[in-house]
């Protein structure tokens, strides 16, 4: 077990286990950062649903849920395409790993090319944040009683812009990363006994799959 | 050195379309179940629900957490139970603080040292 025949184990870690470890261990307390990033939009979301209730539901109903759907599908296939990734070069097949991170960077750009529609959708008709909202064609209220009033429909869709918008930032890191994984085993940089960067990257790609696992139906369902 | 072989347990490819299929089942379920008006809060709760079991699939068998070392578990519920607390916390001060100020437990406009308190600079000494 000498340094020499492991020439990625670096030199303060025991063994190439406990460097594999110290390494996923350091990725999931960045996610735990991810999580807690996340949650304050999630907050947002709560205590404004919970103060106009009427708003989310006609606001929510205005959103495009099948576009919402294919993008949920989208994202989840990539998540299983980016597992099937590790198990390959686990296994030595780099050539799979390489397409199953191609088709992962795929689906991924698929995702934000049907979020871009959405989005200049919106901004076209005029479903934008507090302030710049101008979109006209919105019921008053969903029944008798004031809680059931429309009121400041722009603060759905800064939330809406906010939650989304952040989302697809992490999108479009995790594409980068996934391109450098490509590249990187194309240089056959991984094999089954060091595959760690692909593992790790693997864990953000499938944080940003549960993210959208949660917005899907508290923006695009829950009307 | 013995257990080399064991040491990066390679979950079968068939665990993986399982999962995805379950993953695809619960989203199509999520979907359907929206449409119909459950009433109240019963379409939230019921939705949340769905995506909690959708994300413990993927957290358990796409990140691993089943088969790896639990001090990542632990991590990741951390994050949880602060997400749980931040956002519990937070509506429970948006949704009562109003019913406190009406009892006139801690109304600012009633209570008098407040008053003080924000109209003249306070002496070291008062008591507020």
């Amino acid at each position: 077990m000498s340094n020499n025949t492991q020439p990625y184990l670096q030199h303060h870690f025991a063994n190439k286990e406990q460097q594999h470890e110290a390494s996923k261990l350091g990725m999931w307390a960045f996610l735990v950062t991810e999580v807690l990033t996340f949650s304050g939009l999630f907050c947002a979301y709560v205590i404004f649903r919970n103060i106009y209730p009427a708003t989310f539901q006609l606001c929510g109903d205005l959103l495009n849920t099948q576009l919402g759907l294919i993008n949920t599908i989208v994202l989840i296939t990539s998540s299983l395409t980016m597992a099937l990734a590790i198990y390959y070069i686990q296994n030595d097949d780099r050539k799979k790993t390489i397409q199953c991170l191609a088709v992962t960077l795929l689906l991924a750009a698929v995702f934000m090319v049907i979020k871009y529609f959405e989005y200049t959708h919106k901004i076209h008709v005029g479903q934008l944040p507090t302030g710049e909202f101008f979109y006209p064609n919105l019921p008053e209220s969903v029944g008798e009683g004031a809680s059931k009033e429309m009121i400041r429909p722009g603060f759905y869709f800064s939330i809406y812009f906010m939650m989304t918008g952040l989302h697809g930032i992490h999108v479009l890191g995790g594409m980068a990363v996934i391109g450098a994984m490509m590249y990187n085993t194309h240089k056959g940089r991984y094999s089954s006994e060091y595959y760690t960067p692909i593992e790790v990257t693997g864990l953000f790609w499938h944080l940003v799959d549960l993210v959208w696992i949660f917005l899907f139906p508290l923006l695009y369902l829950i009307g | 050195m013995s257990n080399q072989k064991h040491e990066h347990h390679i979950i079968p490819l068939s665990t993986y379309f399982k999962v995805f299929g379950a993953l695809m089942v619960l989203t199509a379920l999520t979907v359907i179940t929206a449409q119909v008006d459950l009433g109240g809060w019963a379409n939230i709760v019921l939705a949340m629900f769905i995506a909690t079991i959708k994300a413990s699939l993927v957290l358990m068998f796409f990140m691993h957490l089943y088969y790896d070392n639990k001090t990542n578990l632990i991590f990741f519920l951390g994050s949880v139970l602060f997400l749980i607390i931040f956002i519990t916390f937070t509506l429970i001060d948006v949704d009562y603080r109003d019913k406190i100020y009406k009892e006139g437990a801690m109304s600012p406009q009633d209570d008098k040292s407040y008053k003080e308190y924000i109209t003249k600079q306070p002496s070291p000494s008062s008591d507020h």
